[in-house]
């Protein structure tokens, strides 16, 4: 079966003089795919992560990113995804209105474009007749909805999201995981990394860094399968275990 | 270019949004320029001193009529003993004695040897020489104008002229630099504040993702601040002229132009701190460090630079305030047009086009 990649690393690697952040890395993301990025914090997800994006240079391999290369065709990647960080990334004293039309202007929608994806989301998050409050007084739920609303406004390829779910009760993260896996359906391919174990449990596939290597590639049922374990938990701390680096 | 008016757009409503803020841009020149013009001034005004005059006689009392008419002194009363004038000067109520001794006419006209003591209170120091001075002329005058009648063979004359502020006026000197102040504190601390503002709540990092330029982002976030700038440089302008009875003597455009040269200069300061600081505290406080400090202490505002140590006019040389007051000086004041400033100009442009060129280098690095 062959299905379409849309991000392609090989042999990734990027060093900081002496120190390897990311350190051989080679996977690949099909269309669609929701693709959970697990490590510990300072294994190397923001790194790869940040190469990915476009926003470093790899020290050597190659990756492809919905079809462009990392090296020489960043401004290219930049328009066909989408990001959303774990600060959710909203303008608090700007309205929701404005928050939608500034991100969207900005992928280069037009009028017309913004005002119905405008009413399209507005509809879609239950946020009407809230268009013109500040986001600042939004319980934080539905910021993070509509900071996800908005990281694929422009309809991208691919969706990179940083640790998504920080602080927000499990009522809105199951509720934030079907707008993903709504996204997915629609062919966005969903490029998440997170803390919460349960979260990689509802990925297609997941890899586990460990000090800037991927450790662990496979759906999270064979992975659990593989080390003899009965929840993804065990199998990041099995791993984790083995960690050199430590740090915060 | 739509990417970019809509980034501007979005900057506006920041702005627009924090009513504080904005009202503070707007009216701290005005309030400031006032502060400076009326309550925080180093004139000689109405300085109250005392008059102990043992001679009572036509010359003496000529000349005291003379002083407590002057605008410089108002007589806060006459004594009759050098322990009434200690004692005033301790209350602080005084600023300057005058003592006249007895037969002061007399020896004025017939031993050639008359004197008067001025007593000032010198722990102003600048004050009281200031105030003796003035007095002394006072005393001069009154001596030449007998002088007049009575033809003494060698004397000199003294003609003195104020250049450019005839009355000596401090406005001149706290306008240029108000300005100066103004511009920085609004471009360079502003800027750096709203750059390192969204690198804090993390829209920056989904900015950079997006397809906009870096360099479009900076220039995008400036523009605003460029605007209230130019609003502070017309209010100033307005105050002056209307309220301070300062004239802009020479072209107001070039004037503007100069300005708005130097709020480029300021905001790229302010790019540049935006960099290195990682809160919108730090931002804050090195933009005072770093600009505040040296515009108020090395730009020649209130501190002469030629009397400064070596060391330190090397140093005022790199603040770019420094030039921007010499600039506004000698056009707002001094009437002069762009041949005796292109010097002044041209190191702002070199100061500007360097740090510019910094932090867009190294904005382009952080990403």
């Amino acid at each position: 079966m062959e299905t379409e990649k849309v991000i392609r690393a090989k042999e990734l690697t990027k060093k900081f003089g002496a120190f390897t952040a990311v350190d051989n890395i080679s996977f690949e993301v099909a269309k669609g795919e929701i693709f959970g990025f697990l490590g510990a914090n300072g294994a190397g997800k923001t790194t790869a992560m940040r190469m990915l994006c476009g926003l470093s240079l790899p020290t050597s391999g190659t990756a492809s990113v919905a079809g462009f290369d990392v090296y020489k065709e960043s401004e290219a990647i930049k328009k066909n995804i989408g990001y959303m960080s774990q600060k959710f990334s909203l303008y608090e004293d700007l309205t929701v209105t404005e928050n939608i039309s500034f991100y969207a202007g900005i992928y280069g929608l037009n009028d017309r474009q913004i005002k119905e994806k405008t009413s399209q989301l507005l509809a879609q998050l239950h946020l009407v007749g809230e268009e013109k409050s500040l986001v600042r007084s939004l319980p934080l739920g539905w910021k993070q909805k509509l900071a996800f609303s908005i990281a694929i406004v422009h309809d991208p390829a691919i969706v990179f999201l940083d640790e998504p779910t920080g602080g927000v009760d499990p009522i809105a993260r199951r509720e934030f995981w079907s707008m993903i896996y709504a996204a997915s359906a629609r062919g966005i391919t969903i490029f998440v990394t997170t803390h919460y174990m349960d979260e990689a449990e509802y990925c297609d596939r997941v890899s586990i860094m460990v000090d800037g290597r991927i450790d662990a590639l496979d759906s999270p049922m064979n992975l659990m399968k593989e080390f003899e374990v009965n929840s993804m938990d065990d199998v990041f701390l099995q791993l984790a275990r083995n960690a050199q680096r430590i740090e915060g | 270019m739509k990417q970019f008016l809509i980034f501007v757009k979005k900057e506006w409503l920041h702005i627009w949004r924090d009513k504080r803020t904005l009202f503070i841009l707007i009216w701290m020149p005005v309030i400031q320029i006032l502060l400076y013009g009326f309550a925080l001034t180093n004139e000689v005004k109405n300085s109250r001193i005392v008059i102990f005059d043992q001679a009572k006689d036509e010359a003496s009392r000529s000349i005291s009529n003379e002083i407590s008419a002057s605008r410089y002194f108002s007589l806060y009363k006459t004594v009759n003993s050098y322990d009434e004038i200690e004692a005033t000067f301790r209350q602080g109520k005084i600023r300057l004695a005058v003592v006249f001794p007895r037969g002061f006419r007399n020896d004025l006209l017939h031993t050639n040897h008359a004197q008067v003591q001025l007593i000032a209170d010198s722990s102003d120091p600048n004050t009281a020489s200031m105030l003796s001075n003035y007095a002394a002329a006072i005393i001069n005058d009154y001596q030449q104008s007998l002088n007049d009648n009575q033809q003494l063979p060698y004397t000199i004359k003294i003609q003195v002229r104020m250049l450019y502020n005839p009355e000596l006026k401090g406005a001149y000197n706290f306008v240029p630099g108000v300005m100066a102040l103004v511009l920085m504190l609004v471009c360079t601390m502003m800027t750096a504040i709203a750059i390192v503002k969204e690198k804090e709540i993390g829209t920056m990092e989904v900015i950079l993702v997006s397809p906009l330029k870096p360099f479009r982002i900076i220039i995008a976030k400036t523009v605003p601040y460029l605007m209230v700038s130019m609003l502070n440089i017309i209010s100033i302008m307005l105050i002056s002229v209307f309220a301070l009875d300062v004239p802009i003597t020479g072209s107001v455009w070039l004037l503007m132009a100069e300005s708005i040269l130097f709020t480029i200069t300021s905001l790229s300061v302010g790019i540049l701190i935006s960099n290195t600081a990682k809160t919108q505290q730090t931002a804050m406080f090195t933009a005072m460090m770093s600009l505040f400090l040296p515009t108020l202490l090395f730009s020649g505002f209130l501190f002469p630079v030629e009397n400064m140590p070596i060391p330190l006019q090397v140093i005022s040389n790199v603040v770019p305030s420094r030039w921007y007051f010499i600039i506004v000086k000698a056009v707002m004041i001094k009437g002069l047009g762009f041949a005796a400033i292109w010097k002044e100009t041209l190191i702002l442009v070199g100061m500007t086009a360097t740090l510019l060129g910094i932090s867009i280098y190294k904005f382009k690095i952080r990403l």
